[in-house]
């Protein structure tokens, strides 16, 4: 005697992507900062920033509009079309 | 038996159903009701909506969830058929962008899904909303909130440990639902300061802690009383902050004598109790959410909630001089937004 059950989860393996390879180098990439709004989250990345740049590493600001929520689409969109890696910063 | 719109498991023949559901994952660690589709259907019997009518979309995977996935979930909570409506309503508030549950869910703050139900269902469907409204021993108020918390785990994907991060956790996260005591209290009701016609029955969802109890044996006057209440609401989050979290405030019917006796209106109270939860902006630390150097000069204090931040609700016993506290998390747009929906019968 088997007991039948309605599956109670979504039914979906959400897709797992595996992570880019990480950068041998930087020279000549661009990084991007991403604030996620956290307090002081800036003040970690403008000193990221500080040393990425003293050693020639271009980098691009970002910020979310809020901690609590994903990143937007057009967020992310925008930071993979523009960087070649990306620091995010939590601090508080 | 009617053709379910949900995929069908069947488990092994040496296989317990009860282990069975915790082995694949289903469970918040408590046993679950084995989902069969004969009791999916009396579920269902609960709602005149479709099976296959899609709820909501469940965060954090993103997943569409429909009424009979919902069913399966209250079945498996332990909910009675009567309760579905109400569960439905929760699943589609905490599912929205104001809400945020995937906020709700991820953060490391201790908060859960909080549901405040009001309207003519409490009665029918027999929920608590006197002695130990928000403790156990009332199979409504103990499942409908587990209900919403096991869609979210099962349908959308949240389970702690991977997207949940919470620092310490809450038993608001596992099932924290209550009634509101409309027929004793000397206020309206949530729901009809939000708008709502006595004869509407609604959900009011809150991402929020577990309670605390505020313990005032003493005052006889309202004034005293509301001084009682502010200092312990002051407290919430930290001291020091302000603007920072809502939070719902329970008053107790012997508290709430107090005001029925003065004829305080809801209102009135709030006001006397922002008047005392005023914070001294010198005392914030600079870190404190929406709280930045340059205010600090131009403003000497600040309310310790947002204009909406307070909620007062009445429930409770007869008897014993205790109102509860029950403090929020990231409020407002940038966070979570309390928010009230009508339940559909």
């Amino acid at each position: 005697m088997t007991l039948e059950v309605l599956d109670p989860t979504g039914g979906e393996a959400p897709a797992m992507r595996q992570p880019l390879p990480r950068s041998s180098s930087l020279e000549g990439k661009t990084v991007g900062l991403l604030d996620i709004s956290k307090p002081r989250g800036d003040v970690f990345l403008d000193r990221v920033e500080e040393q990425l740049n003293s050693q020639g590493v271009s980098t691009l600001r970002f910020t979310k509009p809020t901690f609590t929520k994903p990143a937007p689409v057009d967020l992310r969109q925008e930071i993979a079309s523009q960087c070649d890696a990306v620091i995010e910063a939590l601090a508080d | 038996m009617t053709q379910t719109v949900t995929s069908t498991i069947r488990f092994g023949a040496a296989e317990d159903p009860f282990e069975a559901m915790f082995d694949r994952g289903w469970s918040d660690g408590l046993p679950l009701v084995p989902p069969t589709p004969e009791r999916v259907q009396q579920m269902l019997a609960g709602t005149s909506r479709s099976p296959d009518e899609v709820v909501a979309t469940v965060a954090p995977d993103l997943v569409e969830c429909t009424v009979e996935k919902v069913a399966v979930n209250a079945v498996m909570a332990g909910c009675r058929p009567e309760y579905l409506p109400v569960v439905l309503a929760a699943v589609e508030a905490a599912c929205t962008d104001e809400f945020n549950i995937h906020g709700v869910l991820a953060t490391t703050m201790s908060v859960g899904p909080i549901i405040i139900v009001n309207g003519p269902i409490r009665k029918r469907i027999g929920m608590n909303s006197g002695s130990n409204a928000l403790g156990q021993g009332n199979r409504a108020n103990m499942t409908i909130g587990r209900a919403l918390a096991l869609v979210i785990r099962n349908v959308g994907g949240g389970r702690p440990g991977e997207v949940d991060q919470s620092t310490l956790g809450s038993p608001s996260k596992l099932s924290f639902c209550f009634a509101e005591d409309e027929e004793g209290s000397p206020w309206e009701s949530l729901a009809q300061e939000r708008g709502f016609s006595a004869d509407a029955s609604t959900v009011t969802l809150f991402a929020g802690e577990g309670p605390r109890v505020i313990v005032d044996q003493l005052s006889r006057k309202p004034e005293s009383l509301a001084k009682s209440l502010a200092a312990c609401l002051m407290t919430t989050g930290h001291p020091k902050m302000a603007l920072a979290f809502d939070t719902i405030l329970v008053v107790s019917p012997e508290h709430a004598a107090r005001y029925r006796d003065a004829g305080w209106s809801k209102q009135q109270l709030r006001e006397e109790l922002q008047k005392n939860l005023m914070v001294d902006v010198g005392r914030l630390p600079e870190t404190a959410i929406g709280i930045t150097t340059s205010d600090k000069a131009e403003v000497k204090q600040l309310p310790k909630f947002r204009k909406d931040g307070l909620i007062i609700v009445h429930a409770g016993g007869t008897a014993g001089l205790f109102s509860s506290a029950i403090c929020g998390w990231a409020s407002g747009p940038s966070g979570s937004q309390h928010i009230t929906r009508e339940i559909e019968s």
